[in-house]
């Protein structure tokens, strides 16, 4: 019996689909069998994001309205040997398409067959939200340090731990520009953490690189060297329960510079 | 022997106060008090007096009372000041603890979150921004207010607002409102403060001690230590 793990935000741009396409990727380097599943009803791009747009058969609406078979609407993602399938949302309709009670019933059939469900939420708290908690075990809340962001993140915790069965929410904080940080024009992680009081998951650096992947439909996850992916996959290795702990964010070069500073007590 | 009377009429220097029997029907009262404030009223004073009529065990409806009250009036001089009952219905009873208890919740209050209390509230743990507190009575926040808080929202001057990290976007006390500075300092913020409407009609900020002197009927602790 898998388990099923939703990703929100409440405010729109700040990595939903992105993070669901790299923790995905994320899980099933690790050997777990993943399906994701987009519920942004008629604004779908994990699809694209997972660079699967032009094997889309079927939808989640052909799904749940029964013109095919659970399986047959899945795609499934040549990079792996049959560990990661998406379930692709429908472009045509909107969210009222689909109940709470229909997604529900999809997502209890998924986590006979799969480890891990990861839904894409849509962004908002209106129906395509309900449809996205209503079948999810957890629930990982992803914000940037913006403000706004921040402030709509409280907001979906508050909705999230309204929901019963569901366990505490989970944050990850996104897109850290640690330049920002350190001249104060930005939240830094603890203020971020400290503000929404839930527990951290993860925290990943704004990186061209993530932008580059998504545009080229490989999730970065799937390289071995930045540091956006090692993010992503250190919190895969939460999600399976491992205690990794939080990397830094700076990736400063020990130069003769900086070792120089220190020796003199002027670095940290 | 004299039969006992149902409404007792005594002069005191606040003006007169009517006593209502309870032991006999409404009719009988209305009709003897009627029959009795005829009877003053043939005086003719023409300066007005202040009547406290006290119902004793005797449980009078809004209705009632109103009947009451136009039954005196009716008397030109005669002014209704207050109807005393010794009794309350169930619900009363109930409407006036609950305007009256301090009821605590143990959380926070995130952005879109309403918590309110006929009452005092107590709250353990902090206001995030966006999100709203609103008692009937006062407002006590261990934590920090980042959000808004409206104390005696449904008309009470008396009540105040106190927080351990006083922060808000906006107080309100009754009909009073106060936004915030557009930026904290949140280092400058080092003790608990309160929010009181002060004697110029003003919201104000001040010390947490000051409330000792300015709301003394905030503490129900009675005797000496």
């Amino acid at each position: 019996m898998g388990e099923a793990i939703v990703i929100t935000s409440g405010k729109g741009g700040v990595g939903k689909t992105t993070t669901t396409a790299n923790l995905g990727t994320a899980l099933a380097l690790q050997e777990k069998k993943v399906c994701l599943v987009d519920t942004d009803i008629g604004l779908r791009n994990l699809d694209v994001v997972m660079g699967l747009e032009n094997r889309i058969i079927y939808d989640l609406v052909d799904v749940v309205e029964e013109r095919c078979k659970t399986h047959q609407a899945l795609v499934k993602d040549k990079r792996f040997n049959d560990l990661l399938y998406l379930l692709p949302a429908a472009q045509t309709t909107d969210k009222s398409a689909v109940t709470p009670e229909q997604m529900k019933k999809l997502v209890d059939e998924l986590k006979q067959d799969y480890d891990y469900i990861l839904i894409d939420c849509p962004a908002g708290i209106e129906q395509g939200y309900k449809n996205a908690v209503a079948g999810a075990d957890r629930a990982i809340v992803v914000t940037t340090p913006e403000k706004s962001s921040v402030r709509d993140a409280d907001r979906v915790i508050g909705l999230l731990e309204k929901e019963e069965g569901m366990a505490p929410p989970k944050l990850v904080v996104n897109r850290i520009r640690n330049h920002m940080v350190k001249e104060g024009d930005m939240l830094d992680v603890d203020e971020v953490a400290a503000h929404l009081s839930i527990e951290l998951i993860g925290i990943v650096a704004d990186d061209d690189e993530v932008i580059k992947s998504s545009h080229n439909g490989e999730p970065v996850a799937h390289n071995p060297n930045n540091r956006a992916s090692i993010a992503y996959r250190n919190i895969a290795r939460r999600i399976l329960g491992e205690s990794v702990p939080l990397q830094p964010l700076e990736q400063e070069k020990d130069t003769f510079f900086t070792k120089f500073k220190r020796f003199i007590g002027m670095g940290r | 022997m004299k039969q006992s009377q149902n409404v007792v009429i005594k002069g005191t220097k606040d003006g007169l106060t009517l006593q209502l029997s309870d032991k006999c029907s409404y009719n009988e009262l209305i009709a003897e008090l009627t029959e009795k404030l005829d009877a003053v009223t043939k005086e003719g004073e023409n300066a007005l007096i202040t009547v406290t009529v006290q119902t004793g065990n005797r449980y009078m409806t809004e209705e009632e009372k109103e009947e009451l009250r136009q039954l005196i009036r009716q008397r030109r001089h005669l002014v209704v000041e207050d109807i005393k009952s010794n009794v309350l219905t169930i619900d009363e009873a109930v409407q006036w603890k609950e305007e009256n208890e301090i009821v605590s919740y143990t959380g926070r209050i995130r952005s879109g979150q309403v918590l309110e209390v006929p009452g005092d509230l107590l709250l353990i743990g902090d206001v995030n921004p966006g999100g709203t507190v609103m008692a009937g009575g006062s407002i006590f926040i261990m934590g920090a207010l980042k959000g808004m808080a409206h104390a005696g929202c449904y008309g009470n001057d008396e009540a105040v607002i106190a927080a351990g990290k006083m922060m808000p976007s906006q107080l309100r006390i009754s009909n009073h409102l106060t936004r915030s500075p557009d930026r904290y300092d949140e280092e400058e913020i080092t003790e608990s403060e309160c929010a009181f409407i002060n004697e110029a009609q003003q919201l104000v900020i001040d010390r947490l001690q000051v409330l000792k002197y300015l709301r003394p009927d905030l503490s129900t602790f009675k005797g000496g230590f």
